[in-house]
C-alpha cells in the first residue's frame, strides 16, 4: 500500500493487535497458571491474571515429579522430554537424510522406473498417517518394536514432502555444475558431499525447524506404541497430568506445557535466520 | 599437449522414429597446440561437438582421439581435458581459490603443489587479491578469469571453450579475447573454442571450423575462410554484411551463383546498372543497398565517398580476382 491514510494504519494495527492477542494469551495463562497454587487455581473463578509466588516449587514438582501439597502423585517430566527429543532428533535428522538421498536419487540418476518411484513416493503425500495407522502399528508390533525408539521413529521418518523440496532444489541447481564436477572427477557422492549439501544448507534448516516441531509435537502414534512410562514423550505426559487421580493439578499441568513449548521454540530462535532464508532464498 | 581427431563422428538423439542426426560424420585433424575455432548458427551441433570431446555427450559413431588415446569411452575427468562454461559454472560455496582447487584435491595432488600451481595461475589471471572472496562477489569478468583459471591449474592437454565469452558486455569481451590469445601463446595448448560470433572466431582463431545444420561446411585458416568460402553457407555466414550472392548476372555460366563480397564492389561509371534504395552510414563505412534486377546486393564505401540518392540509378564494378563462383544446385565453390 502507498497511501498513508491515519484510519488505515489505525485500522491495521487494531487488526494485528487482536491478532497477537489471540496467539498469545492463552501462553500468557499457560505462563501465570504455572506460577499459581493449585489451591489459587481453585478457589479463584475465574483465575487470577496476575502470575502468582508459587513457581519454583510448581516447575520442581513438574520437572522432577514427587507429592503434591493436594496430595496427588506426579510423574518427572524431564525422563519424557528426554524420549521426545531423541525421538524428534532421530526423525528430524532421518527424514532429512533420506529424503536428500531419495532426491539425489530420483533428479541425478537414470534408472528404470525412476517416473514411477518418483510418482509413488508423491502418491503417499495424499496419504495422512492416521489413515495407514492401522496396518503400520500391526508391522511394528510383529517386528517386536513396540515400546522402543525404533518404533517410535522409524514409521514417521520416511517423508515425501520433504523428497519433494529437496527435488524441486536440486532441479534448480544448474546443470553446468554438474558437469563442471564431473570435469573436475568428482565422482556421484563425491558430487553430493561437496557440492550439493553445502548448497543446500538453508533449505535443511528450514526443513530442520518443521520437522523437528512435527516430531516433537507427535501424539496419536506414540499413544499406540508405547505401554511403558519410560517411553512415553512429554506430549503424552500432559494428556495423563489431566486425567490424574482425583484432582487435576492445573499449575503442574501448565508448568510441563511450558517445559514442552521450550525446545521447540528454541529450535525455532535459533535457526531463525536460516529458516527464513530457507524458505525465501533464491540464490543459488 | 595433444592433437585431437575427429573421424566420422555422429551424434543421434532418440531412437527409432523419434531418432535425430544433429552431427553427421564431421572428420578433421585439429594438430597439437593448435587454436582452433568451432564457429555457426546456433543449433548447427557445435556445443555438441564440444561437448562429445569433453565426454559430456556420447558419440554415436565414430572415434575421438585425443594424443593418442581414443577417448570415446573414458570419463570426462580422465580424458586430460579442461572446459571453461558458457555459465562459467562456478561453485557458489566455494572461494575463487577452493574453486581452483578442487579438481586437483579430488587427484589427490599434494597440498603444496596445489597452492603452487593456484598461485601461479591466479597471477597470470590477476586474480590474487580476490582468492578468499566467493564467486557473488565478483564481477562477471573476474568470474570468467576464475572459470578459465580452473582450466588453467589442472595443465590439461586440450582447452575446451563453451562460448566462454556470450556473458560479458562489448568492452570486456574484446578485451578478454585478447587475454585468451595471450595465454594460448605462453601456455601453447590445444584449444577448442566454440562460438556463435564471427568476430570472435575471426580474431582468435589459427584455423576455424564452420559447422551449419550438423555439417562441417570448412575447415580452415580465417583467411582461406574470408577469401575462398567453401559453400554459399559459409559465404553468407562469415563477413559482415555478407557476401552478395547473384543469380542473375550476364555473363555467369548456367546453374552457378555469382558471390561478391560488399566491400569487392565500387561505384563506378559503368558496370552493372543498380537502383539504390536505401543508404546507412556506420562511421567509418556506408552501406548502399541495392536492386539488380531481382537480386538484392550490398555495397560497402568509405565515409568519405559522395553518397548516392535513394532511388538513384548508379553503376557498380566488381573486382575481377575477387569474384567467387558456386554450384547454384550444391551450393559448393566451383
Amino acid at each position: 500500500m502507498i497511501e498513508r491514510r491515519p484510519g488505515l494504519t489505525i485500522l491495521s494495527h487494531l487488526v494485528l493487535l487482536l491478532g497477537v492477542l489471540i496467539v498469545a494469551f492463552p501462553v500468557y495463562i499457560t505462563l501465570v497458571a504455572s506460577t499459581q497454587s493449585s489451591l489459587q487455581i481453585a478457589q479463584s473463578i475465574p483465575m487470577s491474571l496476575l502470575p502468582g509466588s508459587n513457581m519454583i516449587e510448581t516447575y520442581r514438582v513438574a520437572l522432577f515429579g514427587g507429592e503434591t501439597a493436594a496430595g496427588s502423585h506426579i510423574a518427572a517430566a524431564w525422563p519424557m522430554m528426554w524420549v521426545s527429543l531423541v525421538s524428534a532428533l532421530v526423525i528430524t535428522i532421518g527424514k532429512i537424510t533420506i529424503s536428500m538421498l531419495s532426491a539425489f536419487a530420483i533428479v541425478y540418476f537414470r534408472f528404470p522406473f525412476r517416473g514411477l518411484v518418483f510418482w509413488m513416493i508423491f502418491v503417499t503425500l495424499m496419504l495422512p498417517v492416521e489413515v495407514r495407522i492401522g496396518p503400520t502399528y500391526e508391522v511394528i508390533a510383529s517386528l517386536g518394536m513396540l515400546n522402543t525408539y525404533a518404533g517410535l521413529t522409524i514409521p514417521l521418518i520416511a517423508s515425501a514432502t520433504a523428497t519433494f523440496l529437496f527435488r524441486q532444489f536440486f532441479l534448480t541447481v544448474p546443470d553446468e555444475l554438474v558437469e563442471a564436477a564431473r570435469m573436475d572427477g568428482a565422482g556421484p557422492m563425491r558430487f553430493f558431499w561437496d557440492i550439493l549439501l553445502p548448497l543446500s544448507r538453508t533449505s535443511i534448516a528450514a526443513l530442520f525447524v518443521i520437522q523437528f516441531i512435527y516430531g516433537w509435537n507427535q501424539y496419536l502414534w506414540p499413544l499406540l506404541v508405547t505401554t511403558n512410562e519410560n517411553m512415553y514423550p512429554v506430549v503424552m505426559g500432559i494428556k495423563r497430568l489431566i486425567s490424574g487421580d482425583a484432582y487435576t493439578e492445573w499449575n503442574v499441568v501448565m508448568a510441563t506445557a511450558v517445559l514442552a513449548m521450550l525446545p521447540p521454540a528454541i529450535v525455532v530462535i535459533l535457526m531463525q535466520k536460516w529458516f527464513v532464508k530457507g524458505l525465501v532464498d533464491t540464490e543459488k | 599437449m595433444a592433437a585431437i581427431s575427429f573421424k566420422n563422428i555422429v551424434k543421434r538423439y532418440g531412437s527409432g522414429k523419434t531418432e535425430v542426426q544433429v552431427i553427421h560424420a564431421v572428420s578433421a585433424e585439429i594438430n597439437d597446440g593448435e587454436f582452433v575455432v568451432i564457429v555457426g548458427p546456433s543449433g548447427c551441433g557445435k556445443s555438441t561437438l564440444l561437448r562429445m570431446v569433453a565426454g559430456l555427450e556420447e558419440v554415436s559413431s565414430g572415434q575421438i582421439s585425443i594424443g593418442s588415446r581414443v577417448v570415446n569411452e573414458l570419463e570426462p575427468a580422465e580424458r586430460d581435458i579442461a572446459m571453461v562454461f558458457q555459465n562459467y559454472a562456478l561453485y557458489p560455496h566455494m572461494s575463487v581459490y577452493d574453486n581452483m582447487a578442487y579438481g586437483l584435491k579430488i587427484a589427490k595432488v599434494p597440498k603444496e603443489e596445489i597452492r603452487l600451481r593456484v598461485e601461479k595461475a591466479a597471477g597470470i589471471l590477476e586474480l590474487m587479491p580476490f582468492l578468499e572472496r566467493k564467486p557473488r562477489a565478483l564481477s562477471g569478468g573476474q568470474r570468467q578469469r576464475v572459470a578459465m583459471g580452473r582450466a588453467i591449474v589442472r595443465q590439461p592437454q586440450v582447452f575446451l571453450f563453451d562460448e566462454p565469452l556470450s556473458n560479458l558486455d562489448a568492452k570486456l569481451r574484446a578485451q578478454t579475447r585478447l587475454e585468451i590469445q595471450k595465454l594460448h601463446r605462453e601456455l601453447g595448448i590445444t584449444s577448442l573454442f566454440v562460438t556463435h560470433d564471427q568476430v570472435e572466431a575471426m580474431t582468435l582463431a589459427q584455423r576455424m571450423i564452420v559447422m551449419h545444420a550438423g555439417v562441417m561446411e570448412q575447415f580452415g585458416t580465417p583467411e582461406e575462410v574470408y577469401n575462398q568460402p567453401a559453400t554459399t553457407f559459409v559465404a553468407s555466414f562469415i563477413g559482415s554484411p555478407p557476401m552478395n550472392l547473384l543469380r542473375h548476372v550476364p555473363g555467369t555460366p548456367a546453374g552457378s551463383i555469382l558471390g561478391v563480397r560488399p566491400e569487392h564492389l565500387d561505384i563506378a561509371d559503368q558496370g552493372w546498372e543498380v537502383t539504390v534504395e536505401a543508404v546507412e552510414l556506420l562511421g567509418a563505412e556506408r552501406l548502399v543497398y541495392c536492386k539488380m534486377g531481382s537480386d538484392a546486393l550490398i555495397v560497402r564505401t568509405q565515409e568519405d565517398q559522395r553518397a548516392p540518392q535513394v532511388g538513384a540509378v548508379i553503376f557498380v564494378k566488381p573486382r575481377a580476382d575477387r569474384m567467387h563462383y558456386f554450384d547454384a544446385e550444391t551450393g559448393k565453390r566451383k
